[in-house]
Formats: structure tokens, C-alpha cells, sequence
């Protein structure tokens, strides 16, 4: 997948909230790529900044948050940095976004067909009847049973997981190249949540789309991300293949996170416990943001912030990976977890 | 849907009853009609024979009941003040009042909601904060006393409008309207920008709110996110769920209008009925007391209904009856 | 006392120093009030002094106009009163009905509200159903319709010595729905809160938790509308007096002084009903200013 050129080029993202008591870094230089067709899983705690990277890529910030630095390429063309009229042909049709609560983001006062005929006719050359058609096969295709007769139903007529399979269509129907899910399954019934999953995997497959998986779901990603990005106060802590970071993470906090998912192959007498919470963006420590909490901290780690370095099979914004704390780190790592452990 | 009426019809029944009963007991009770009635010098059998003519010695519930009766067709008595019947009184100037009060209302919606929804799209530009500023100073500022302010201006200064009264009006059956004349028309204008000006701050700031409330709502920012153009966020999907909300005060303030007349007519000695019951009320003619109670409830009563079918027309969550699950 | 502490503790106060036109309004308000309440010590005249009129001084225009006279500032009236004195003791009547018309809406909305929101089924029921009949009458007739009833229930002398109570108790009785709202949903909503359970299963009594628990916590929303609602009453009074159904001419308010001098405006006598209009103009702005702003800063969702 390395080899063709990137659909989404983020670089050195930083996104600021001017407040009364000074300006808040929300986001500070978060750089990823999303290649076509891949799936990249976002994750961390709330409030790291998973969400608001993906509200910052289709240009919806809230105000008055704002792009303070660093480029959004899709597609070879930047689109950080648009105005929002241009911005505004893009979104829908090149990115489709789906969010948290299918309750809220249905308009109730118009049928479900009538909200994707719009969409469609916004974006495509289609006349309104075709778009309806259009409009019928897309609800066949997210599984709404009898679409024929429901696409003149209003939203409040459907239940919460069919909701979210009509915001999967409206997402969808202007067929764009990527498509930035913000925890899409995580206010839906545990028992919808894998159908969903499945079916957002299905249709990305199929229709060739890029997606961008935001969630607090480690199972969601693990079963559904090509590549994971976990994100701590801001800044991405670690990246790399699914696989990799699942089993074989690198960062003391994915290590952390992973060690706080019961596994299933095998009975543990107690999980990983993280210490302490992430720090509010006002108050972020000087150093890696990390430091506070991790296990395996040194002297560097409080006073020099960490950029992404290759640390085995993944890149991790962490000292322990660079060539001249090897050992320093070395020494630590043998004392480090088992502390943890027993806390 | 005609189950849907007659439920609220049926609603509204005993709000109507109630305020029958307010007033008819303001009629039964307070003070003594039969004395207002005779005068100063009368004999105890005349007494009698006016109280057994009036039914005032039967039990409470006969006059009750009569008297609602003689309400739904129209009868209301004898004016104390003037010795006409109530009912004359008041349908001839009821054209009057209810011209005012639509060509008011049609100035606050048509000038107010276009303007709160401004405000609420550009809240940041110098329109907008010349427009709550003008709005706040109208929400200020007493209804007689803009009156009185246009008046000073256009009449005494400038000499541009008519300070009181209708103007000529052209009769068309037993409606008499001012809208078909030149100087109808010039009488109305003071008198309904003094009437619509407080509704018309009221109803902007109402939208504005409204406004502020749905842009932050996660289907507007979908349907952003969608690539919608502006004006589809704004008036398709942004202005039609502010309309609930909207329907409900302006449907509240139809009746605040009708209120407010009451200042407006005296203010511009515009013969209708709120002139009509604000001199009943300084000569205590409980009569015409009465009768505008019950005609002004019942005016509100249908308002209300109407208010309840335009729900019913905007939102099709209120449509549903044992429906198919959500709320 | 938490309540109160938590009220300054937010970003009330950074909210007041940071908003020119508040601090100019409360400033406005405050000179208005003091201006009202200390009108027989400041007063530069006293109206109501019968001795002291005197009808040579009728109809002087304000100083700056050619015959004014520096004696009386804002001119007189057609008794010869000082127009400037007649709007310090005018604002007094004003205020006092305001303020105690809000005082008793206050009362009767927010014991409906608790008692609706707590207990519930029928009582809310009926209780709202009330509230709902009441919004849907406005204000200035409920007033008209209770000062008409009165006006014909009682001799004419006893009604001049009550017309200021009337005045007022029609005032509050018709403003309490929007308090009982309020009130009546926050109710509902920290009713069900786990601290109120808590305090329920440890014992205490229905009437003490409410007062303890559940009142402290809807006393903003209750004083962003007793603000706003301030004006209203004002206003609603001085609409009254205007008709002249409202406080006795004896006790002249702000809107009697309007009505009185409006017989003036067409024969150039502008300055008598001007004045006390502007002034209650300002009065009232700078009450609702006062109002909007809190309103706001207490909702920071509208920033």
C-alpha cells in the first residue's frame, strides 16, 4: 500500500482555541497519510484530539477553533487552507463524514429520502428522479428492508442502528475517496455496533473508499484498521500497522492502553491499569505529555518533546527509541513495568 | 387529523368554561347591577320585579347556565354606561381592533423574522449589533410611549400623518375598513408600527435564539458536512426547525397584540374595542367587561388551534399516532 | 450561602469588568434607584408640597430653551410642579410596584415550580395546566381586568387607598408562570439526581430537600428572569397608569406623569411628557441590559 501516492497527506497539523485565559493548542503537529482504499483507525481517550482531527481534515472545526499550522493534502491538491465556499464541494463529495449519534444527525423534519436526493443532486448531475433511484439502491444496499417504501419515511420512523445506516448512505452517496467516521458505532446497542462495523467495512471495500476510524474501540480497530494512530494530549503517540501495534506496541502508553483490554485467548489475573488522566489542554507538562504517568520516564522525557522515530515495526514519539537513550532506557525497562503491575 | 381538532376543540372546553364563569360571576357579583340598573330612586317591588326579570333569584347553576346560553348567542346584556346592547357595541368595532392588529402582526413577522435570522446567521457583523441594539431599545421602550414618540414626530412636527382615528372607511356589509381609502391607510400606519414594534423586536430576538440554537445541532453541521450549499443549511434545513418554537410565541403574541391594542387605541382614539374596554373598565360597565373577556378567550382559543394544526403541518414527529416506535 | 459563593466563583464577574455596556447600564441603574429611593432628601423640590406650587411657575420650558427658568431644570408642569422633582418621585412609585410585583411573581412561581416539579403527577398537572391558561392571557389585561373588578367592587375612596396593592398584586399574579417553568424543570431534573435520592434515603423530609438541595440550584435562571421580568413590571405598571386604571393620581408613577403631560403635546408642552418618558426609557434599557447580560454570562452556550 506504501507504494502509491497517498489520498490524504497530513502534515504538522496544529489546531488552536483562543480562550480568555490564552490560546489552547488542541492539536499539535499531527502528520499521517491515508493511501487509498486503507483504512486508518484513530484512537485514545477523550479528548486527545482523535475527533477534532477529523473535524479539522472536512474543515468543520468549531468555532473558534482554528488551523494554526501545517498542510491537509487530499488528492495532491491542499485543502487546509480553502475557502469555504470550495471547501464546501469537496466535503460530501470527496470526503463523506459520519458521526457519533445517529439520533441527532438525521434532520427530523425531512424524509430520509429527501435528505439524500439533496445530497446527491448538490454534488452529482443527476435529475431529481434519479437521484431518487439512486436513492433507493443506497438504502437496499445499507440494508434497510423494503427501501422502497421507507426512503418516504422521517427519520424518528427508524430505530437507532437503521439510523445509522441511512447516515452511512447519505455519507456515502456522492461517492467520495475517503471517509471520516467519528466514533460511528459507539452510541449504538452492543448488539448493532458489529453489524454496523461490518457494514462500513463492506461498502468501503467495495466502493474502493479510504477511511478514517475514529474510536475509543480497540476491538473495532483491530478487526477493521489496516493502520491505528493513537493519540495522547494532542499529538499522536504512536503509528503504525494494525498488527504491530496491537500485539507489539512500542510507546509506554499503547502499551499501557493495550494492557488495559481483557484478551480472550488467555485468563489474567488483573489488567494494566494507567495511573493517573490525561492532562487538560491547559496544563500539558513541559516535555513529552506522557511523562507524568509512564512507568519507563527519564530525565529527557521532561524537559524535550519527542517526534515520531522508528521504534520496531512502528513509529513512536517516545526517547526510549533513540539511538542515544538505548541504554539509559535499557536500564530502565527492566525495572519499569513490574512496578506497574503490582500498583 | 379531524380527530386531531377535535381533541383540542374538546381541550379548550373548559378553559372556556372557566373563564364563563370568571365572567359571569363578575356579572353576578361585583357591585350590584340592579342598582346601576335603576338609578337613584326605585321601590322595593320594583326591585323585585327587575331581579325576578334578570333571573338573579334562581340558583346559581340556572344563571349560570343561562347565561352561557345567551353567550354563545351573543347576548351579553345591556351596556351600563351606554344602555345599548353589548353584542352592537362590540361588532362595530371589532373591524377596527382586528385591521390594526393584522396589519401589526404582518409588520412583526415579515420585518422580524428575516431579521432574526440575520442576526442569527452573521451575528458577528455591525447589522446585527445595530440590529439587537434597535431591538433591545424596543423591547425598552413602552408601547404608548412609541405612540406618543411618533405622534411628537410625524404629527406635531413634521404635520406628515393623522394623530387619531381611522380615517375615512368604506363599509362593506357591516364591516367598515379602513384599507380601501387614502386616508384609512395613512391613519393606519402610526398606529401599527406602535402596535408591531414591540412583537417585531420580540420575534427577532426569538428567531435569533432559535437560530443560534439549531446552527450548533449535529444535523446542520452533517448536512455541512455533506457539501450543502449555505442557503440549503440555512433556510431548508436551519429556518424550518426554528419554526416550532417560532409558531408558539408569535401565536401567543397574536393575542399580546390584541392586548396591547387596548394602548394603542388609546393612545390614537382609534375606535375599537380596546378603547371600547378600557372606558368600560374606568366606569366599571361590567357588561362589556364580560362580553370582551369571553370574545377575547375565544379568540385565543382559535389561535391556539391554529397554532396546533401548523405544528401538526411543520413537524411530522407530531404526526404519528401509534407509531412505529421512536418517541 | 453556596449558592451565592458558586454565583461569584463563575465568570460572572470577568464577564461584568470585560462589557463596557453593562458596567455603563448598572452604573445607569444604580443613579436611577439611588436617585428614586432618596428623592425627599436630594429632590430639589417637593411636588406633593401644595404650599410650595405656585401657578405663576406653570409651563416653563427646560433652562436651555429662552425662558427658562434655573430653578427648575427640566421646566414644569401645568400645576407648576418641577418636572425634574415629579420624575424622582414618579420613579419611586415605579420602582416599588416594579419590584414588589416581581417579588411576589417570584414567590408564587417558584413555590408552584418546586411544588410541581417535586411531587409530580396530578398536582403538576393541574399546576401547569394553570400556568399554561395564564401565559396565554397577557399581562396588561389580567391587570385591567383585576383593576376593573375592584374598581366596581369597592366605593371609589377606599379603591384610591388600595390602588397601589391592586396595582401590584395584579402585576405579580400575572407574571409567576414563567418563574413556575423554570423552576419546575430544573426541579424535575435534579429530582432525579443520585445526591437528592441520596438525601431522601438517608431520610430527610420532601420540604427540606427541596429548600436545601433542589433550591440553590435554580436561583440563577430565577434571577436572569426577576431581572428581565423587573422591566416588564415597570413597564407594565406605567402602561396601566398610562390608561389610567393603575396607581392613584395622588401617588403619581412615571406613566401617570406621561399621561398627564400628553395632554400637553400638541400645544408644545413637550418637555412634561418627554422627560419622565426618557426617563422611564433609560430606567427600564438599563434594567434589561443588565438582564440580557446575565442571562448570557449564566448561559455560556449563547457566548
Amino acid at each position: 500500500m506504501s507504494n502509491t501516492q497517498p489520498l490524504l497527506q497530513v502534515r504538522n497539523l496544529r489546531v488552536e482555541f483562543p480562550t480568555r485565559r490564552g490560546v489552547l493548542t488542541a492539536l499539535d503537529d499531527v502528520s499521517f497519510d491515508i493511501h487509498p482504499g486503507e483504512v486508518l483507525g484513530v484512537v485514545g481517550e477523550s479528548g486527545a484530539g482523535k475527533s477534532m482531527t477529523g473535524a479539522a481534515i472536512i474543515g468543520l472545526l468549531e468555532p473558534p477553533g482554528r488551523i494554526a499550522g501545517g498542510t491537509i493534502t487530499l488528492g495532491g491538491r491542499r485543502i487546509d487552507n480553502l475557502p469555504y465556499k470550495e471547501m464546501r464541494t469537496i466535503r460530501g463529495r470527496q470526503i463523506g463524514a459520519i458521526f457519533q449519534d445517529p439520533l441527532t444527525t438525521l434532520n427530523p423534519l425531512y424524509t430520509v429520502g429527501r435528505q439524500l436526493v439533496e445530497t446527491m443532486t448538490t454534488h452529482l448531475p443527476l435529475t431529481p428522479a434519479e437521484a431518487r433511484k439512486k436513492a433507493i439502491e443506497w438504502l437496499e444496499l445499507v440494508g434497510i428492508p423494503a427501501a422502497s417504501q421507507r426512503i418516504d419515511s422521517y427519520p424518528h420512523e427508524f430505530s437507532g442502528g437503521m439510523r445509522q445506516r441511512v447516515v452511512i448512505a447519505l455519507a456515502l452517496c456522492a461517492e467520495p475517496k475517503l471517509i471520516v467516521a467519528d466514533e460511528p458505532t459507539t452510541a449504538l446497542d452492543v448488539s448493532i455496533q458489529a453489524q454496523v462495523i461490518a457494514l462500513l467495512k463492506r461498502l468501503a471495500r467495495e466502493k474502493g473508499t479510504a477511511m478514517m476510524l475514529v474510536t475509543h474501540d480497540m476491538g473495532v480497530i483491530a478487526e477493521t484498521a489496516d493502520r491505528v494512530a493513537v493519540m495522547y494530549a494532542g499529538r499522536i503517540a504512536e503509528i503504525g500497522g494494525v498488527r504491530d501495534v496491537v500485539k507489539n506496541p512500542s510507546h509506554p502508553y499503547t502499551i499501557g492502553l493495550m494492557g488495559s483490554i481483557p484478551p480472550i485467548t488467555h485468563r489474567m489475573e488483573r489488567l494494566l491499569q494507567i495511573e493517573g488522566a490525561m492532562p487538560r489542554l491547559s496544563a500539558i507538562p513541559k516535555g513529552c505529555a506522557y511523562n507524568p504517568r509512564c512507568p519507563r520516564v527519564f530525565d529527557r522525557c521532561r524537559v524535550e518533546r519527542p517526534d515520531l522515530i522508528p521504534a520496531g515495526a512502528t513509529r513512536a514519539a517516545c526517547w526510549l527509541y533513540d539511538r542515544a537513550d538505548k541504554e539509559a532506557a535499557h536500564e530502565v525497562a527492566q525495572t519499569g513495568y513490574g512496578e506497574v503491575r503490582h500498583a | 387529523m379531524f380527530a386531531f381538532i377535535l381533541s383540542r376543540v374538546l381541550q379548550a372546553l373548559p378553559v372556556m368554561l372557566a373563564v364563563a364563569l370568571i365572567a359571569f360571576a363578575m356579572f353576578a357579583y361585583v357591585g350590584d347591577p340592579v342598582a346601576i340598573m335603576l338609578g337613584q330612586d326605585y321601590t322595593q317591588a320594583q326591585r323585585d320585579a327587575l331581579v325576578q326579570s334578570l333571573g338573579l333569584d334562581q340558583p346559581f347553576f340556572v344563571q349560570f347556565g343561562k347565561f352561557v346560553l345567551n353567550a354563545v348567542q351573543g347576548e351579553f346584556g345591556l351596556s351600563y354606561r351606554l344602555s345599548r346592547p353589548v353584542i352592537e357595541l362590540i361588532a362595530e368595532r371589532a373591524p377596527a381592533t382586528l385591521e390594526l392588529a393584522l396589519t401589526a402582526a404582518l409588520l412583526a413577522l415579515l420585518v422580524g423574522v428575516p431579521m432574526g435570522v440575520y442576526t442569527g446567521l452573521y451575528r458577528n457583523s455591525w447589522l446585527s449589533r445595530f440590529f439587537l441594539t434597535f431591538s433591545l431599545i424596543g423591547v425598552s421602550l413602552p408601547t404608548f410611549l412609541i405612540g406618543i414618540l411618533l405622534i411628537l414626530t410625524f404629527s406635531v412636527w413634521l404635520g406628515w400623518l393623522p394623530s387619531f382615528g381611522r380615517g375615512d372607511t368604506v363599509a362593506l356589509g357591516w364591516w367598515n375598513t379602513g384599507f380601501l381609502t387614502v386616508s384609512g391607510l395613512k391613519a393606519l400606519i402610526l398606529p401599527s408600527i406602535t402596535l408591531g414594534l414591540f412583537q417585531l423586536t420580540l420575534i427577532m430576538r426569538l428567531v435569533r435564539a432559535e437560530m443560534l440554537e439549531v446552527l450548533r445541532t449535529d444535523y446542520i453541521k452533517f448536512a455541512r458536512a455533506r457539501g450543502l450549499t449555505n442557503r440549503a443549511v440555512h433556510f431548508g434545513h436551519a429556518l424550518k426547525n426554528t419554526l416550532v418554537p417560532v409558531i408558539t410565541i408569535t401565536g401567543l403574541q397574536l393575542g399580546a397584540i390584541i392586548a396591547f391594542a387596548i394602548v394603542t387605541e388609546t393612545v390614537f382614539q382609534w375606535p375599537g374595542m380596546g378603547l371600547l374596554f378600557i372606558q368600560s373598565v374606568g366606569a366599571a360597565d361590567i357588561p362589556v367587561m364580560a362580553a370582551y373577556l369571553i370574545l377575547i378567550a375565544a379568540l385565543f382559543v382559535a389561535i391556539n388551534l391554529i397554532v396546533d394544526l401548523l405544528y401538526y403541518a411543520v413537524d411530522p414527529r407530531l404526526r404519528i399516532s401509534g407509531g412505529k416506535g421512536g418517541h | 450561602m453556596q449558592a451565592v459563593r458558586n454565583f461569584f466563583d463563575s465568570d460572572i464577574w470577568w464577564s461584568f469588568t470585560r462589557n463596557p455596556v453593562t458596567v455603563i447600564s448598572a452604573i445607569v441603574a444604580f443613579i436611577c434607584v439611588a436617585g428614586a429611593v432618596l428623592a425627599p432628601w436630594i429632590a430639589p423640590h417637593d411636588p406633593f408640597d401644595l404650599a410650595s406650587l405656585q401657578l405663576m411657575d406653570a409651563f416653563k420650558p427646560p433652562v436651555w430653551e429662552a425662558e427658562g427658568d434655573p430653578n427648575y431644570l427640566l421646566g414644569t408642569d401645568d400645576q407648576g410642579r418641577d418636572v425634574l422633582s415629579a420624575i424622582m418621585y414618579g420613579a419611586r412609585v415605579s420602582l416599588l410596584v416594579g419590584f414588589c410585583a416581581v417579588v411576589l411573581s417570584v414567590t408564587i412561581g417558584v413555590a408552584a415550580g418546586l411544588t410541581a416539579g417535586y411531587l409530580g403527577g396530578t398536582v403538576d398537572a393541574v399546576l401547569m395546566r394553570i400556568a399554561d391558561i395564564k401565559l396565554t392571557f397577557p399581562t396588561i389585561l389580567i391587570a385591567l381586568l383585576i383593576d376593573g373588578i375592584t374598581r366596581a367592587a369597592l366605593p371609589r375612596d377606599v379603591h384610591d387607598q388600595v390602588a397601589l396593592y391592586v396595582v401590584i398584586f395584579a402585576i405579580g399574579i400575572s407574571n409567576w408562570p414563567s418563574f413556575a417553568r423554570t423552576v419546575r424543570g430544573s426541579t424535575m431534573v435534579e429530582r432525579n439526581k443520585e445526591y437528592v435520592q441520596a438525601a431522601r434515603v438517608i431520610g430527610l423530609g420532601r420540604w427540606r430537600i427541596m429548600r436545601s438541595h433542589v433550591l440553590p440550584n435554580v436561583l440563577g435562571p430565577v434571577l436572569v428572569i426577576a431581572t428581565l421580568q423587573l422591566g416588564f413590571a415597570i413597564l407594565a405598571e406605567a402602561t396601566l397608569s398610562f390608561l389610567g386604571v393603575g396607581v392613584p393620581p395622588t401617588q403619581p408613577s412615571l406613566g401617570t406623569l406621561i399621561r398627564i403631560g400628553n395632554d400637553f403635546l400638541f400645544s408644545g408642552e413637550w418637555w412634561i411628557t418627554i422627560f419622565p418618558g426618557v426617563a422611564l426609557i433609560v430606567l427600564v434599557l438599563s434594567v434589561n441590559l443588565l438582564g440580557d447580560w446575565l442571562r448570557d454570562a449564566l448561559n455560556p452556550k449563547l457566548r
